[in-house]
């Protein structure tokens, strides 16, 4: 079931407004920022859908800038958000798409630094929630709702049970988990989300496994 | 965990219990949390919606200025005059108004279950709340009544205008705060089932049609008649009247119903009150270009 906490109902506490094109919108580009791992330089925003067609009335360009600067749904400064973002020098651009998506609150989002950009697909389902669907190409299913890694590896047999052993030796409980990859043998990624928080020290002990490329953690 | 309105009714039946007590103990079982926490958390929410009511009947304006100010027009209404609806449903009125002008003006509020639906709740809580006199846990109560039925339709159907019409937001909020109100009155888990029924019935096919796309017109006031139905609904499942269609086949019916309504209806200023001629010259005034696509 989609929503489970009675919290998704009644909340979030937010600045108006829109649950879907505000709070819901606010929560993608945070996500966004957490995935990439720290504050952008720069962003490419694709809208689609309903995003499209009345996001300067809701504030979606303002809420989703208000995500890439790690804001909350109820942060004040959210309407400041452009310029905040101006001032600390992030480029940021937003285009209206007009193709049709599965969902019609949908948002492209790219973002990155120097050093590296990411790619992320994310879909405002209602009442303030927000998924990720796809990120830099696979398709993934991550709420944002739980504390969640996501770990780049070598499709080869091993590697998940290598990353499952570790959880397990620190006593972390897997609530949902996903593999995808593009082609057999080449890359992939695991979606796994916890009931507990995963400390750094489990992250870099991830990340020295052998096949294990990449981990991106994702908190609460 | 409860999957439908039936079994939702029947866990409090069969326990005893009210529909809150059932929400509570699933949310302390989903999350691992404390009742004290659950509980703790649900005050801090009804304290952000209190505030949003003060600050509404205080008098808020819209960045555009197309909304704000009627929840002050309405108390003040009510202070010089007895009004034809009754006092009751006026207020409820006024405090749902007051919620959605301060969520327009870019305001705090708690979205209950979305924040252009967010003044039916609280709106119905806090004019009730002056008749029966519940205590501090009856409100908290009342938000998690609320909560149980809108979690059910929000898994069954949706909460979301974009994806279902209004129907699915106001409409949705509506049936929750009447489901509560029939639960603070006293009434049985069922007359909250059939409150819902009856609530949700009469919204259905309600468009989302927010003039300029901005979330102040209609929906302003149509928190005002979600909340005006929804304690008009608790009163008749109060007085024993209940709905010849079952409440989960209702909410089914409105899933459907969003399903097959054209996206010109679904939160994308292409059609109803968007589209009329005032709705185009308001766009103009505000962006100096129309959303009109075809």
């Amino acid at each position: 079931m989609k929503y489970r906490s009675v919290f998704d109902i009644i909340g979030p506490v937010m600045v108006g407004p829109s649950s879907s094109h505000t709070a819901g919108a606010l929560r993608i580009g945070r996500m966004a920022r957490q995935l990439l791992g720290r504050e952008p330089k720069w962003a490419k925003i694709y809208l689609y859908g309903s995003f499209a067609d009345t996001y300067k009335g809701h504030g979606t360009d303002v809420a989703i800038t208000g995500g890439l600067l790690d804001f909350d749904t109820f942060d004040t400064r959210m309407g400041d958000s452009m310029k905040i973002a101006s001032e600390k020098g992030i480029d940021i651009e937003f285009f209206e798409e007009s193709a049709k998506t599965d969902h019609p609150n949908t948002a492209k989002i790219r973002i990155g630094d120097d050093e590296e950009d990411i790619e992320l697909v994310g879909i405002s389902i209602g009442g303030g929630k927000a998924e990720i669907t796809e990120l830099n190409g696979f398709d993934l299913r991550l709420s944002g709702h739980h504390p969640a890694i996501l770990v780049m590896h070598n499709d080869r047999f091993g590697a998940i049970a290598s990353v499952t052993q570790i959880l397990a030796k620190y006593e972390i409980n897997i609530g949902h988990m996903e593999v995808s990859r593009r082609e057999q043998g080449q890359d992939a990624l695991m979606v796994i989300e916890t009931d507990q928080n995963i400390d750094p020290e489990i992250v870099t002990q991830l990340e020295k496994e052998e096949h294990i490329m990449q981990v991106v953690k994702v908190s609460d | 965990m409860f999957k439908n309105v039936r079994e939702l009714v029947e866990l409090a039946e069969n326990e005893n219990i009210p529909i809150s007590e059932v929400m509570i103990r699933q949310e302390m079982e989903v999350t691992e949390k404390s009742r004290d926490k659950v509980m703790g958390q649900m005050e801090e929410n009804l304290s952000v919606m209190e505030k949003s009511v003060d600050d509404g009947l205080k008098g808020v304006e819209s960045r555009s200025g197309l909304t704000g100010g009627d929840a002050v027009l309405i108390q003040d209404y009510m202070k010089n005059a007895e009004p034809l609806s009754g006092h009751l449903l006026l207020d409820a009125v006024s405090k749902a108004v007051a919620t959605n002008e301060v969520n327009a003006a870019m305001g705090i509020i708690c979205a209950t279950p979305t924040a252009g639906s967010a003044g039916c709740v609280p709106g119905t809580l806090f004019a009730v709340k002056e008749k029966l006199n519940p205590t501090r846990e009856d409100m908290i109560r009342y938000l998690f009544t609320s909560g149980a039925f809108g979690q059910v339709i929000a898994n069954n159907a949706s909460i979301s205008g974009a994806a279902g019409g209004c129907q699915a937001e106001v409409g949705s909020a509506a049936g929750m705060a009447s489901a509560a109100i029939v639960e603070m009155a006293g009434g049985t888990p069922q007359q909250s089932a059939e409150a819902m029924a009856i609530t949700l019935k009469n919204m259905l096919g309600l468009v989302c049609d927010p003039v300029a796309g901005l979330v102040e017109v209609p929906c302003v006031k149509r928190n005002a008649m979600g909340a005006s139905n929804a304690i008009v609904s608790a009163d008749m499942a109060l007085a024993g009247v209940t709905s010849r269609i079952p409440c989960d086949e209702v909410i089914e019916a409105m899933f459907r119903i969003g399903q097959r309504m054209p996206s010109a209806y679904k939160e994308t200023a292409q059609g109803g009150l968007a589209a009329t001629p005032t709705g185009r010259a308001i766009e103009q005034q505000i962006y100096g270009t129309s959303l009109q696509k075809e």
